[in-house]
């Protein structure tokens, strides 16, 4: 596969370019819109909707705060049930970890079930790196691991694609890496499901070793959780020998009951579904059913950086239900691969800087794409505030900016602060608006507009100054008045 | 004082009330007919209006892109110079919602408890427009007439920052010879979103134009908005577009009366331009793209 996402440009320029793809563009707009109006009817249906949200952040926030006992707690019940815990505080540390457990089944190939931590990661490189083959088996995974191509969406990885474009890298690419699809294979959905699911059979059928994240973690029972709607996952989790499941370590709840809550939140908010076709819950090992090596490694890989953050660590209440993707105006435009991540649109905007710092390009635009509408909070299930969350991140990273030569903005964002700090410095200034105002006369609007004003006017007509502000016109027309 | 009663006989649902009218930075230097117009209809309702000339701006611009140092002093200005007002009224869910959303925060993060403190209880008393006639005067008829047909966009912070939901619709339903269409998507953000629309200039403009087409798809004349920063970005896309749809503020439609088009109609003048800026009315002529 070819795609990580290191390296990437900053997210005006990787948006620039997706928006130019109006396929990609007429893709998203159908997409998203379907999963919001479904999303929409059944939330609609209950009317404990508001607290099911407030319960399902007081939960988080519980684990957030005491996220330390808990873990030992987890780590406890999950060997007490016979898996072997092993703690990774990187992204390169877990890989490690996950390709010695595979190479010492001797296997050459896992199956995997979705999993956002592997992908954060890049496990399947790294896999691949070390010779060992790593199936992607949900459908949307298996379209983008086929098409050599990046996941677009949380949920939809292949949201970008449309059927047409699924039918070609089936036909292209299946036969390379397993079993081809049938001839005369067309762009129908019950044939393209029909060709993986025939295609992923072979390989569930063979597989000595699985790969999964985990939705959720009980600390009390040891309880590991996936939520899925295609059984692959089932499959995996169920059929070979080893299971190793990579799971953030602000997986874990406290106890199973909390599931009752999210099992509610998720699914409503993810796929518009009242409740997802396959909930698999799995704790340890049981003899002579299922896995009988079950690893888990605890993910860390930035996570307790953004612990670190008080603000900022309301973040890592996300279930990854994507819900702020569907309704987000700007990933509807550019999509997913713009935010250079596997996690995108707003919570990806707030998540990434707090995972991976804000050294990067990337990392430091993310916080800015977004226009701050505030539709992403609004949709959130765990009521994440990322638009106050977005405005605290740009502090950030504007504060991390200071003190060296500064920008054209530093320049222009002190030098307007200090114009407004006084009125009599922004009455002068508003003379100049004024007669700039009287210089180009009867004008309606201005049509270009030089240097980085051109940014506004290339596309927008930019109103002409009035001859009298309002402050000059009640001044004139009421200042005798208190 | 240019008060014309809505019922001869009523009493007047402002009188006796002092408000003070923050105009914001961008109305005040590049739309000052929005704050006339609420000047205009709060008077018409009995209200005392006064400007405290010492007001700037309330920092929103240089918050929202993350310079909350440069924006401290300003949330102190502002706290001070209103804070002495039973209530405030400003013409923008924008500014309104950063002044009791973000100046607490601001001074919190900025190391500043007592100033957060004041911040909060001065935001309490700021009203965005609709909400201060709805909420605080109880009124919906305001008296204004504007035979035109007329389409809303509820601008985001509006909508989801100050929740005001349906007043600025009930405000203009009210309004005599309104011909009031619904537009398609209206809660979808136009592009705007401050200085997105510069560091973000291509998706900004994408979803502007998704929005200008919307406005299209309506025929309405006008389309009318409770922020003048939404509706300088629309309204731009829609004169390059040559769309011949004009935008107004909120107040600007709640100000016009049945005086203004008699007024008009004398003159031979177009239907409305007496309380529509003047250098903000376009025709295809005029336009330099």
């Amino acid at each position: 596969m070819s795609g990580t996402f290191i390296g990437m440009p900053k997210f005006q320029t990787a948006a620039k370019e997706a928006l130019g793809n109006s396929q990609q563009r007429r893709n998203l707009q159908h997409a998203t819109g379907t999963i919001r109006g479904k999303r929409a009817r059944v939330v609609e249906e209950l009317d404990n909707w508001e607290e099911l949200r407030q319960a399902g952040a007081a939960i988080k926030d519980n684990v957030l705060t005491h996220l330390d006992t808990y873990l030992v707690q987890l780590e406890e019940s999950l060997t007490r049930a016979g898996a072997t815990v092993h703690w990774a505080a990187d992204a390169e540390e877990a890989n490690r970890i996950v390709t010695s457990l595979v190479r010492a089944t001797g296997a050459e190939e896992v199956v995997k079930v979705k999993s956002m931590a592997t992908q954060e990661i890049g496990l399947n490189e790294a896999l691949e790196e070390a010779g060992i083959h790593a199936w992607e088996t949900d459908l949307a995974e298996l379209i983008v691991q086929l098409g050599h191509d990046k996941p677009s969406h949380i949920l939809v990885p292949a949201i970008h694609r449309n059927r047409a474009e699924i039918r070609e890298i089936f036909l292209r690419e299946m036969g390379q890496v397993g079993t081809p699809p049938p001839g005369g294979l067309t762009s129908d959905p019950r044939e393209l499901a029909e060709a993986a699911r025939v295609h992923l059979r072979e390989k569930f059928l063979r597989a000595k070793v699985a790969i999964s994240g985990a939705n959720f973690a009980i600390a009390e029972t040891g309880t590991l959780v996936v939520v899925e709607s295609e059984g692959n996952g089932r499959m995996c989790l169920t059929l070979p020998e080893t299971l190793i499941s990579v799971v953030g370590i602000e997986k874990v709840l406290p106890r199973l009951e909390d599931l009752e809550v999210f099992m509610q939140l998720l699914p409503r908010s993810s796929t518009g579904e009242r409740m997802n076709p396959y909930t698999s819950t799995w704790t340890g090992i049981t003899p002579g059913d299922g896995p009988q090596d079950v690893h888990v490694v605890l993910l860390d890989n930035g996570r307790t950086d953004a612990l670190a953050d008080r603000v900022g660590r309301q973040a890592l209440r996300c279930i990854r239900c994507s819900a702020c993707l569907n309704v987000c105006p700007v990933y509807q435009r550019v999509g997913g691969h713009s935010y250079g991540s596997v996690y995108p649109g707003p919570i990806g905007a707030i998540l990434n800087p707090q995972l991976r710092g804000t050294a990067s390009d990337v990392d430091q635009s993310l916080p800015y794409a977004s226009s701050l509408c505030g539709a992403c909070g609004d949709v959130c299930p765990v009521n994440i505030e990322i638009p106050e969350l977005l405005v605290h991140l740009r502090t950030r990273v504007v504060d991390e900016h200071r003190g060296g030569i500064p920008s054209g903005e530093q320049i222009a964002m002190k030098g307007a602060a200090w114009m407004f700090a006084d009125h009599r410095r922004w009455e002068k200034a508003q003379k100049g608006a004024e007669l700039s105002g009287r210089a180009l006369g009867k004008k309606d609007t201005i049509g270009r507009l030089p240097g980085p004003l051109s940014a506004w006017s290339d596309a927008r007509d930019a109103p002409t100054p009035p001859t009298e502000s309002f402050r000059s016109w009640w001044k004139r027309e009421k200042g005798d008045q208190p | 004082m240019t008060s014309s009663p809505l019922t001869p006989q009523a009493p007047l649902p402002g009188r006796g009330m002092r408000v003070a009218l923050f105009a914001t930075c961008f109305n005040d230097t590049m739309w000052p007919e929005t704050p006339k117009a609420v000047v205009t209809v709060l008077e018409r309702l009995g209200v005392t209006v006064e400007f405290p000339l010492e007001q700037t701006c309330c920092g929103q611009m240089f918050t929202n892109t993350g310079y909350a140092r440069e924006a401290l002093p300003l949330v102190e200005r502002f706290a001070d110079v209103f804070d002495v007002y039973d209530a405030v009224v400003a013409p923008s869910g924008s500014c309104v919602g950063s002044v009791r959303h973000q100046h607490a925060t601001v001074a919190r993060g900025c190391g500043q408890p007592a100033l957060a403190d004041r911040a909060t209880t001065t935001a309490g008393k700021v009203y965005e427009f609709s909400e201060l006639l709805v909420d605080v005067l109880g009124v919906t008829d305001v008296g204004a007439t504007f035979p035109h047909r007329v389409t809303y966009h509820p601008t985001c912070h509006s909508l989801r920052m100050l929740r005001v939901a349906d007043k600025p619709l009930r405000l203009l339903r009210e309004v005599r010879g309104i011909d009031l269409v619904d537009l398609p998507e209206a809660e979808e953000c136009c592009g705007f979103g401050g200085t997105f629309a510069m560091k973000n200039a291509d998706t900004s403009v994408a979803m502007g134009s998704d929005k200008a087409q919307h406005v299209r798809e309506t025929h309405a004349e006008v389309l009318v908005a409770g922020d003048n920063s939404c509706l300088a970005h629309i309204g731009g896309l829609l004169t390059r577009q040559r769309s011949g749809i004009r935008v107004m503020h909120l107040a600007e439609v709640l100000a016009s009366t049945e005086r203004d088009f008699a007024v008009d109609n004398e003159l031979g003048n177009q239907p409305g331009s007496a309380t529509g800026p003047a250098h903000r009315k376009t025709t295809d002529q005029e336009v330099t793209a």
